[in-house]
């Protein structure tokens, strides 16, 4: 494209945009979208593919009959959207520092994050509060982290949920590196419970080499991890088609493992399908990649401007397929969830919101003598020498004040 | 006691270390069938197998990202990292993961990971293999950094920086690697994070770590010879610093010498210089003076000779320490 040569002020600025956009999901060479629930609320009866010459049913790993199933999926959905808007007002009302919003990629974080087994491990990127729902971390607890009162602000190992990383891609090795020790575990203690990891991240980390180097590894070792690309198109304002040139799907053809594109905003199919890699994975067969075909139909965060690079009428057209939507057309058209079930969960997420509200408010900042603390396991001289000092110099201010 | 080289008592430590805890595994690029470039790894991965000995892809931030993975899991990985020039493509894993990992858990979870990095010039060698990157590490809080410059501290120092439950990492004086001593392999060292004094002087310190260690006790020898009692200080752990022994040994003797191959500026000695200054302003008889690389990367190898700091250039530091 010699559009480069143009003239800045012959720009149609939408015309680029839109230029950049990937084409449909459907329509796109080379790889096929995974789907059992479509936009219009209707659900297919199986689902069965052909992944890396090795084909597929899905149906064991389907939950599409399962009513009471069905709708808790669509619970975690709502309370976690709830949430995201709880927390994006609370930002805006300067509770917190920056918050990172999810709306629309609650289907591929709930799917994903509702596959995992108790043994299993997931490691986050920093958007993930869907799958910390699945995993029964306390949602105040994010919250700690974006008020500025910590920088993680759960115990991961009660969860088996990482603390959130901010360097993109950074976890994703050591989610390859637990799945290591997971292996020499088993070896060690066969009685053990197979176990896999699970590493979130984005088309724009897609990018980085730490998801190179630890797909290398993961492939050398046949290491029990299944990389989960939340494909969302965006990495804050450059489109996928920079970061890729083909299916991100379609990476793991290059490592020697199975890649496999699901429609992102259809919960049923990422739950069965992230089911089957897991299992796959703890099993020995080694690592899978899931792209997960989505959209972030918020911004990048709350400092972001969405409206600077890409049109309204791109989330316009989006919002058709939005996972809660239809899977509650699903709902009501099947007769498994009627107008007492949503208005009792709008209930619940109200009474969610306020109780998070009152809880980040009541979240005080810590005394910095707390973080000398945190920075060394072992005692450490000059931590201590710089602590004294801290408490010296913070002691004349209290004297001070007595003279005052 | 056995008389070994440095790499052999490194080998030792490493094999106790896997004798002592399963948990403690060696990862790294050609440390196993080939025993690491160095040969540090010797025979390792023969007796332990390719679970505990793991001949990693080549990618230096796979090898820690990987490794912090593992420590989190319970385990006690021991990376190799094979030339110092070669560690940058792990940085971002080294300072902004593994040293943060603690802090960011509010203390909850550790990582105890070393990362084995052979460091130094003098060896003749191509770009990025003589360099002594120690300053940038140092610098990162949630890092321990240790250095030993004898065989008996290597065997020792490798093992007490596995059994540590903060992230450390070995800088290992690759020039020395073949330097034999006498190795106690009943006797701890002690502290592995202390200075230790190696020569008493009662005219003018030095302290040096590493490869350099060797020449500064050459040069005490040499300096007796005209007449001045001087002390030698091996610094052993750069980070933290033993500021305690290095301010004791200056309130006596008056004079500081800090000798590294790492450029001066704001290099080890700096901070040395400026932490004695504070500490031990009254008893100085003239400023603390700093023998070091130059500001340059690290020049070609026909001319390293002339960049690395020798005997005459500790010597030289000397004079102008006792002239004032």
């Amino acid at each position: 494209m010699n559009s480069s040569r143009l003239p800045a002020a012959e720009f149609e600025v939408e015309e680029v945009v839109r230029a950049t956009l990937p084409a449909e999901p459907d329509g796109e060479p080379g790889v096929t979208t995974l789907q059992v629930l479509a936009p219009d609320g209707t659900m297919a009866s199986g689902l069965t593919a052909t992944i890396a010459g090795e084909h597929v049913d899905f149906s064991p790993y389907l939950a599409a009959d399962d009513a009471g199933h069905l709708r808790s999926l669509y619970r975690d959905m709502f309370l976690i959207r709830r949430f995201d808007q709880e927390s994006t007002a609370l930002q805006r009302q300067g509770q917190l520092a920056l918050w990172v919003p999810l709306t629309g990629q609650e289907g591929a974080q709930i799917g994903s994050g509702r596959a995992l087994a108790p043994q299993d491990y997931a490691f986050p990127t920093y958007r993930e509060h869907g799958v910390a729902l699945t995993r029964g971390v306390e949602l105040s607890d994010i919250l700690r982290l974006f008020r500025g009162v910590t920088n993680g602000g759960w115990d991961p190992r009660e969860r088996n949920f990482h603390l959130y990383t901010l360097v993109l891609a950074a976890q994703s090795p050591h989610a390859v590196g637990y799945a290591m020790g997971l292996q020499r575990d088993q070896l060690a203690d066969p009685s053990l419970p197979p176990a896999a990891t699970i590493a979130y991240f984005g088309d724009g980390a897609s990018s980085e080499g730490d998801i190179h180097e630890s797909m290398v590894f993961a492939a050398s070792f046949d290491a029990p991890v299944v990389f989960f690309c939340q494909n969302n198109q965006w990495a804050i304002s450059v489109p996928s088609s920079v970061q890729t040139k083909v299916p991100l799907a379609r990476r793991a053809e290059g490592y020697g493992f199975p890649g496999v594109r699901v429609d992102g905003n259809d919960v049923v199919t990422v739950e069965a399908v992230t089911r089957w890699a897991l299992e796959r994975a703890r099993s020995g067969k080694g690592p899978v990649l899931i792209e997960a075909y989505t959209y972030r139909m918020s911004a990048h965060t709350t400092a972001d401007d969405p409206t600077k690079y890409r049109l309204t009428r791109d989330e316009q057209e989006w919002q058709p397929r939005d996972p809660l939507a239809r899977l509650e057309t699903y709902l009501r058209a099947a007769g498994l969830a009627d107008d007492a079930f949503f208005e009792d969960l709008g209930a619940e997420a109200a009474a969610m919101a306020t109780d998070l509200r009152k809880a980040v408010l009541a979240m005080t900042a810590p005394d910095l003598e707390s973080r000398f603390a945190a920075v060394y396991a072992e005692p450490h001289p000059l931590i201590q020498e710089e602590l004294r000092f801290f408490q010296q110099y913070e002691a004349g201010f209290a004297d001070e004040g007595k003279q005052a | 006691m056995a008389t070994m080289t440095i790499a052999k008592a490194i080998n030792e430590g490493l094999r106790a270390s896997l004798e002592n805890d399963p948990k403690t595994l060696l990862m790294g690029e050609d440390i196993g069938e080939l025993g690491g470039v160095y040969r540090v790894t010797d025979g390792l991965k023969k007796d332990f197998g390719a679970m505990r000995v793991v001949d990693s892809p080549l990618a230096e931030s796979g090898i820690i990202g990987t490794a912090i993975g593992l420590a989190l899991r319970g385990y006690r990985p021991i990376c190799e990292i094979q030339f110092d020039g070669f560690v940058f493509p792990g940085f971002n894993q080294i300072t902004t993961q593994l040293a943060k990992l603690r802090t960011r858990s509010d203390g909850m979870l550790s990582a105890p990971v070393v990362i084995r990095i052979p460091y130094g010039g003098g060896i003749g060698s191509i770009e990025h293999h003589s360099e002594s990157p120690e300053a940038l590490f140092a610098h990162t809080a949630g890092l321990r950094i240790i250095t030993p410059s004898n065989a008996q501290d290597a065997y020792w120092m490798i093992q007490q920086a596995v059994t540590c439950e903060d992230p450390v990492i070995v800088f290992e004086p690759k020039r020395r690697y073949w330097l034999k001593g006498e190795v106690d392999t009943s006797a701890p060292v002690g502290d592995p994070f202390s200075a230790h004094v190696l020569r008493s002087g009662t005219d003018a310190t030095i302290v040096a770590y590493g490869p350099l260690v060797p020449v500064a006790l050459a040069a005490a020898a040499a300096a007796e010879e005209d007449g001045h009692s001087v002390e030698v200080i091996d610094l052993r752990s750069i980070s933290p610093i033993d500021f305690d022994t290095v301010t004791e040994s200056v309130t006596r003797t008056g004079r500081l010498i800090v000798a590294h191959e790492a450029p001066t500026f704001g290099g080890i000695g700096g901070e040395i210089a400026a932490r004695i200054s504070e500490r031990a302003f009254l008893s100085l008889e003239a400023p603390v003076i700093r023998v070091g690389g130059f500001h340059m990367p690290y020049p070609v190898a026909r001319v390293e000779e002339h960049y690395l700091p020798d005997i005459d250039r500790i010597l030289e530091a000397l004079d102008r320490a006792f002239a004032y």
